[in-house]
């Protein structure tokens, strides 16, 4: 980590060990991390992805342990964690909700970074591990909606995956690759449970990495600008930000435990709850919700450009949505990080977020009439944002002066409520 | 700039996203919305009424189970907590050493497996024949029909579902089953049913699909006629005012065996919904005192700053 050690190993054993694996010196390193003092509640969501991303792997671990990967037994092996194994209807709705709540706290937590510029220099990697991560969420959340083996499971697999024979020359083999076969069967089911079980260890080891890449940059802060003074700008990871970041999660569980306790259907499908049938299309096949930005984008191209068919210009505009976030950090020409002293930038983000909310409306509505053409001017926003808007404000736009320094940007926020509301009244925690 | 652009932006977006509402409703078709019934299992702190999970077992064994199979309920969960014939001890005259709490112990859940219509398949004996058995407690209910091609054959080529998750396989849930078995009329004259088909507005499909030529043009109904809504299935109207005999006094109408009925099944689709929201309850209260105390704790370790 990149800042001075802290930490005296004051027990012989300490010393011992410090000079051989200095575990507890790293440890001890990261709690005293010097975070910038003014990072408010979005900044929180880093920690609840972590929190979020650890009850996954251990309920999964624990599912795995009664589920059966098979077309024949999967979902009645799901109904049998649901009313035979102790507390399995608990397991299943922590981690069925759980892939929701991951994803509610993963956009929230990329809107902030793009909000406040975290993915501008010196943090560009920082940004495109996370952009690695978010794929891998994305792999793994679709192979474990497989699993379940109902009806959207079936036919939202097979949905995707003849996505892949669009791509020319190699992707009728790449379909037969994921497959195990010649359609969605068997084989597909066992390979997506392996690589559902895999993907999450994966997204771990990035995840060490993404944290490791920003103790070395520092973490951005919503000013914007660089810690100067470590006394002055910064506090200690523990006990700061360890006690807001608790807070937190654990009003983020209280949302979550909402869902699992009281609505744990609310975010499913109803045909989950009937068996795979490859013989019975479903009226509307709709992937989870948090894939229906991206569903909106693959179906809004509905027009052959030149040799690219629209089926693949659909997937080609599916996949570089998420791809040009690796590019992100110089498609943004401005200097300035933070959106707060970007008055015009700010509210192209917010229509940004229109569009990204319009089309996740737009993918769960069936591709016709009135609900293609929008889904197409959202995503033509959406693209517009990134590839002309961000290059062309840094540029045109004139940023608002930037404040000197952390701590500076800090006393002047907190004096301005102060001089509208009654003298005296305690100053805000942060 | 901008931020007048953006307004009216706002403003075209939400007035085409009505347009486009209106365009969807004005295509026809689509199902009527399932009513909205008040369940003793609603809200989070709702519970299934015992005596209505009896009187929908006895619906669903009378009436449902001629045709539907409930594969995924046994009989031992019938006396589990939470169940229909749960019993907290014995009735009078029980040998002290009989736990009743047990399901396979439950006298009431013994009869009903072994007094069930239909028998269960084992085996193979010493013989190595299968052969047929009354059912025990750790069966599952046995089911009308052996096979897919059985059920088919016997029903006019329609396959009757498995019960045990409808109210959470079909939208609208509890509400949409209760629909579904209320809601049957008679065909309106614009529709042609063939034969062992019925009509009922609550069930998803195309009507346009039944509508006698004559009112149809191009595949869109003629000038003042309308595809109405709902859909044709081969289930005839199940219940009927009297079919099935209560023993509590409650009335013997296709609304009460309707009722009755779907809360069973919602039972058997979520028979641990009682245990969820008891946890859950405990579970928020829990982290609500949590969150209060690190909020205290928060404010007062950055009291110290600024």
């Amino acid at each position: 980590m990149s800042h001075v050690s802290n930490y005296n190993p004051s027990s012989g054993i300490e010393k011992w060990l410090d000079k051989r694996l200095p575990i507890i010196r790293m440890s001890a390193d990261f709690m005293d991390f010097p975070t910038p003092k003014n990072l408010n509640y979005w900044y929180t969501f880093g920690a609840i992805l972590a929190v979020c991303l650890v009850i996954q792997i251990i309920t999964g671990i624990v599912l795995a342990m009664h589920y059966t990967p098979h077309t024949d037994m999967a979902f009645q092996s799901v109904e049998h964690i649901m009313r035979d194994v102790n507390y399995g209807w608990l397991l299943r709705y922590i981690h069925a909700n759980g892939a929701s709540m991951f994803f509610l706290a993963v956009y929230i937590h990329m809107f902030r970074g793009l909000y406040y510029g975290s993915y501008k220099e010196p943090r560009e990697v920082v940004w495109m591990l996370g952009v690695v991560i978010f794929l891998l969420m994305m792999a793994t959340a679709f192979m474990g909606y497989v699993l379940p083996w109902g009806q959207m499971s079936y036919w939202g697999a097979t949905v995707i995956t003849n996505l892949f024979s669009a791509i020319p020359v190699v992707g009728e083999s790449i379909r037969t690759l994921l497959w195990g076969g010649f359609s969605v069967d068997n084989p597909t089911l066992n390979r997506f449970f392996s690589l559902h079980y895999l993907l999450p260890f994966a997204i771990f080891g990035v995840v060490a990495l993404h944290i490791w890449a920003f103790h070395t940059s520092g973490n951005n802060n919503p000013s914007g600008v660089e810690i100067k003074d470590v006394k002055k700008d910064a506090v200690p990871f523990h006990p700061y930000y360890t006690v807001k970041d608790g807070f937190a999660i654990v009003v983020f569980l209280i949302l979550f435990a909402a869902f699992v306790f009281f609505n744990p259907n609310g975010l499913g499908h109803p045909d989950n709850y009937i068996e795979a049938n490859p013989l019975s299309t479903p009226a509307h096949i709709v992937p989870e919700w948090y894939f229906l930005p991206f569903y909106a984008m693959l179906r809004a191209i509905t027009f052959d450009v030149g040799p690219i068919s629209s089926k693949l210009g659909g997937v080609l505009v599916m996949f570089s949505s998420i791809l040009i976030l690796f590019v992100l950090p110089w498609l943004d020409t401005s200097k300035v990080r933070s959106m707060r002293y970007r008055p015009v930038a700010k509210l192209w983000f917010v229509l940004f977020v229109i569009a990204c909310i319009a089309l996740g409306y737009l993918g769960g509505k069936p591709a016709e009439g009135i609900y293609v053409m929008w889904a197409q001017i959202a995503t033509a926003y959406y693209f517009a944002f990134f590839l002309i808007i961000l290059p062309l404000l840094g540029i045109l736009e004139t940023p608002k002066p930037l404040p000197r320094s952390i701590s500076e940007s800090v006393l002047h926020r907190s004096a301005k409520p102060e001089s509208s509301a009654a003298p005296g009244a305690p100053a805000a925690a942060e | 700039m901008k931020a007048m652009t953006i307004t009216k932006t706002l403003i075209a977006v939400l007035a085409a996203a009505a347009a486009s509402q209106a365009v969807a409703l004005a295509a026809g078709g689509g199902e009527k919305h399932p009513e909205h019934q008040h369940w003793h299992f609603s809200g989070p702190f709702g519970t299934y009424d015992p005596n209505a999970l009896q009187r929908g077992y006895q619906v669903y064994e009378t009436v449902c189970s001629n045709c539907h199979s409930l594969n995924y309920v046994a009989f031992r969960n019938l006396g589990q907590k939470g169940g229909p014939f749960y019993l907290e001890s014995c009735p009078e005259g029980f040998p002290d050493n009989v736990d009743c709490s047990n399901p396979n112990d439950n006298p009431i859940v013994k009869a009903l497996a072994d007094k069930y219509k239909y028998q269960v398949t084992d085996g193979p004996d010493d013989t190595g024949e299968m052969f047929q058995r009354a059912a025990l407690p750790s069966d599952s209910i046995p089911a009308p029909y052996a096979n897919e091609q059985l059920a088919r054959m016997a029903n006019n080529n329609a396959l009757p579902p498995d019960l045990s998750l409808i109210t959470k396989a079909r939208g609208g849930g509890p509400d949409y089953v209760y629909s579904l078995l209320t809601g049957y009329e008679e065909a309106p004259s614009t529709v042609q049913l063939a034969p062992g088909q019925y009509y009922n507005p609550y069930f998803p499909g195309d009507m346009a699909q039944a509508m006698k030529p004559e009112y149809m043009h191009d595949g869109h109904p003629v000038e003042g006629v309308t595809v109405p809504p709902g859909g044709v299935l081969s289930m005839a109207p199940p219940l009927a005012d009297g079919i099935v005999e209560y023993g509590d006094g409650s009335p013997q109408t296709v609304e009460q065996y309707a009722k009755d009925v779907t809360e069973f099944l919602m039972w058997a689709a979520e028979p641990k919904m009682e245990a969820r929201k008891a946890l859950g309850v405990m579970s928020i209260i829990y982290l609500v005192i949590l969150a209060g105390i690190l909020y205290w704790s928060y404010r007062k370790v950055w009291a110290d700053q600024h």
